[in-house]
């Protein structure tokens, strides 16, 4: 009987979960759909596809803006992991003279709100002709992520067991070899969640992007605010959809590295 | 079929005080297995891991043939190293692990497949090629390990306590497969222990070594017989100890005066020692030299033999007898005992 009972509840726990999550969501489904909705309709009077086809018109700024968020995104997420693979290393494996300092350095962007960083670099980057840039929005944004790249390799790190490359040396294998055949396998889960960290962090950077591309560089964050100071529901619906589904979409594809295999592959005995 | 040379071997750790290996001079013949035997701290399985090249020594030379390797990285020297946990890539099968090392090499997967069957074989755990390491038992586990490292017919085999890890009756079966995998290979190998049964058992030579240093290398049954010193012979335990002074007529001791023709000391300080089982009870009397007086202060029956404690002079002796002895004295019995010259073993008095 008791069985029975806790199935009953887990599954309406489920369902509330789920209902919370995607409850935004179905109201964005339903506007970006919509032709007229109006207080107190509970849905739309009717619906139609003229939204999408706006923001898909050759005018809009769509494409642009998706190619951009796409290339920033991705390049942000390779560099952040390449440079914060040595430093989590470090961090998760040794203890050092001034290692404090180091972890509270790395952390130190979590601490400071985005608009004092990109007014103090956009001095510089006007200077260093990178403001108005890919390359330097690309930049600015690894200020925000890079404290959760390292942060999260650091703890893979910390349960890796690093006998495992002494012992893959023993039977012949160089450095680079057992980076490739031993160590890489083993921090996978791990870099994929770095990996998704970076990713969202970057792609849904605004305030950054703003400020140091100065307005030239449109990305999705970008597109979607402008457009939330208009007063077309359906289009803002319809960008807001474009903005999450990609997100949305990677998160699905990494979910299967999101559970305790996270935590590190080769765990100390 | 590699000799291994350790020269003055010393490895320095700038935040210890004392050296972790202090001037370590060992050779290894051919096709000899060795065991590095010690206390934790002795500074054996840091000694193993510089030989593999796992560890940079702060001084000294490590030659194979005669051949130094220092420069020469971890992963060139074929001295493969097995851990005491076993190490098994748990995101490989068991066929890749023991595969590994010929990957290395470059060897195609016909000969790859090829040769981890024979291994498997070897250690006699054949067809398991697809399993993963997290289903295999302990034991399996280590001979997986034990193959792993073989398939490469390394010049030298480096065993970082293989048995510490393993019940009693699976260290009977893995000791076995070592000794006779080494036999047939002719490999060169060392192993580390802190088990001196384990070290006697399974070595031809045994290198002890306390806090770095070396204190003796030299056949098990030399440990037993003729300790170099105190320590060593301590370690290895069941030893009666009576202090005195070699004089050109015997040793003098407290207890009264021995001969002892091994002895080797000079003239001076020095301790006596006989291990319990070659004190012998003179009950009818009949020895007139190196016999003592006694009190038996305990006894224990232990069925294969027993066990007696006699008090003389302040000191106590032990002395191991057949069993029906047991029966024939009891507490507070006077004793005398005879230590027969040819088992008296003379030490240093340590430093």
């Amino acid at each position: 009987m008791s069985g029975h009972g806790l199935n009953l509840r887990r599954y309406l726990v489920i369902v509330l979960m789920a209902g919370v999550l995607f409850l935004p969501f179905a109201a964005f489904a339903l506007n970006a759909f919509a032709f007229r909705w109006f207080y107190p309709q509970f849905i739309p009077a009717d619906f139609s596809l003229q939204a999408w086809e706006r923001i898909f018109a050759s005018n809009s700024r769509l494409g642009e803006a998706l190619l951009n968020s796409t290339l920033i995104a991705v390049g942000v997420t390779l560099v952040s992991v390449i440079i914060g693979l040595p430093a989590a290393r470090a961090l998760g494996l040794y203890n050092f003279r001034g290692k404090r300092l180091v972890e509270f350095l790395v952390l130190a962007p979590t601490m400071v709100p985005p608009i004092v960083v990109s007014f103090g670099l956009s001095v510089n980057f006007i200077r260093w002709r990178l403001a108005g840039t890919l390359l330097g929005v690309g930049l600015v944004h690894l200020v925000p992520v890079m404290p959760y790249v390292v942060l999260t390799l650091a703890g893979v790190f910390a349960n890796y067991n690093v006998d495992y490359e002494a012992q893959a040396r023993s039977l012949g294998a160089s450095p680079w070899r057992v980076l490739w055949h031993i160590t890489l396998p083993a921090i996978f889960p791990g870099v994929v969640v770095a990996g998704l960290f970076a990713f969202l962090i970057s792609w849904s950077q605004y305030v950054l992007t703003f400020l140091i591309g100065q307005g030239k560089i449109i990305t999705m964050p970008v597109l979607l605010f402008s457009a939330a100071g208009g007063v077309d529901n359906a289009n803002i619906a319809a960008l807001a959809l474009m903005f999450v589904g990609p997100a949305l979409l990677i998160l699905l594809v990494t979910s299967r590295y999101l559970g305790s295999g996270a935590a590190g592959g080769l765990a100390r005995i | 079929m590699t000799t291994v040379e350790l020269r003055d071997l010393t490895k320095t750790y700038a935040s210890e005080g004392a050296d972790a290996v202090q001037s370590l001079s060992l050779m290894v013949a051919s096709q000899q297995i060795v065991a590095l035997l010690g206390p934790s701290g002795s500074g054996k399985s840091t000694t193993l891991k510089m030989i593999a090249g796992l560890l940079r020594p702060t001084a000294g030379e490590i030659c194979f043939d005669g051949q130094d390797m220092s420069k020469v990285p971890a992963e060139r020297r074929s001295a493969v190293m097995v851990f005491q946990n076993h190490l098994l890539f748990p995101h490989m099968s068991v066929g890749q692990n023991i595969g590994f090392g010929m990957k290395m090499r470059g060897a195609g997967r016909q000969a790859i497949n090829e040769r981890v069957a024979e291994m498997l074989e070897l250690v006699q755990l054949p067809g398991i090629e697809k399993r993963r390491p997290g289903q295999l038992s302990g034991g399996q586990q280590q001979r997986v390990a034990l193959a792993r490292a073989l398939v490469t017919q390394p010049k030298v085999l480096l065993l970082d306590e293989p048995l510490s890890n393993l019940d009693a009756h699976l260290r009977d079966e893995m000791r076995e497969l070592i000794r006779s995998i080494q036999t047939r290979f002719g490999i060169t190998t060392i192993f580390v222990t802190h088990d001196q049964e384990e070290a006697v058992v399974l070595a031809d030579k045994v290198a002890l070594l306390f806090e770095g240093q070396l204190h003796q290398y030299a056949q098990p049954s030399a440990f037993y017989e003729r300790p170099a010193t105190e320590r060593v012979a301590r370690f290895f335990g069941g030893v009666n100890f009576i202090p005195g002074k070699v004089t050109r007529n015997g040793v003098e001791t407290p207890l009264g005066r021995f001969h002892a023709p091994h002895c080797e000391i000079e003239l001076g300080q020095a301790l006596l020692s006989i291990r319990p089982e070659a004190v012998e009870i003179d009950r009818e009397s009949v020895q007139t030299d190196n016999t003592l007086s006694g009190v038996v202060e305990s006894r224990v029956y232990m069925g294969r033999y027993a066990r007696f404690k006699v008090a003389a002079a302040g000191h106590t002796i032990e002395v191991t007898t057949e069993p029906s002895l047991y029966h024939q004295f009891t507490e507070g019995d006077a004793l005398r005992l005879y230590l027969p010259p040819e088992k008296i073993w003379v030490l240093p008095p340590d430093a």
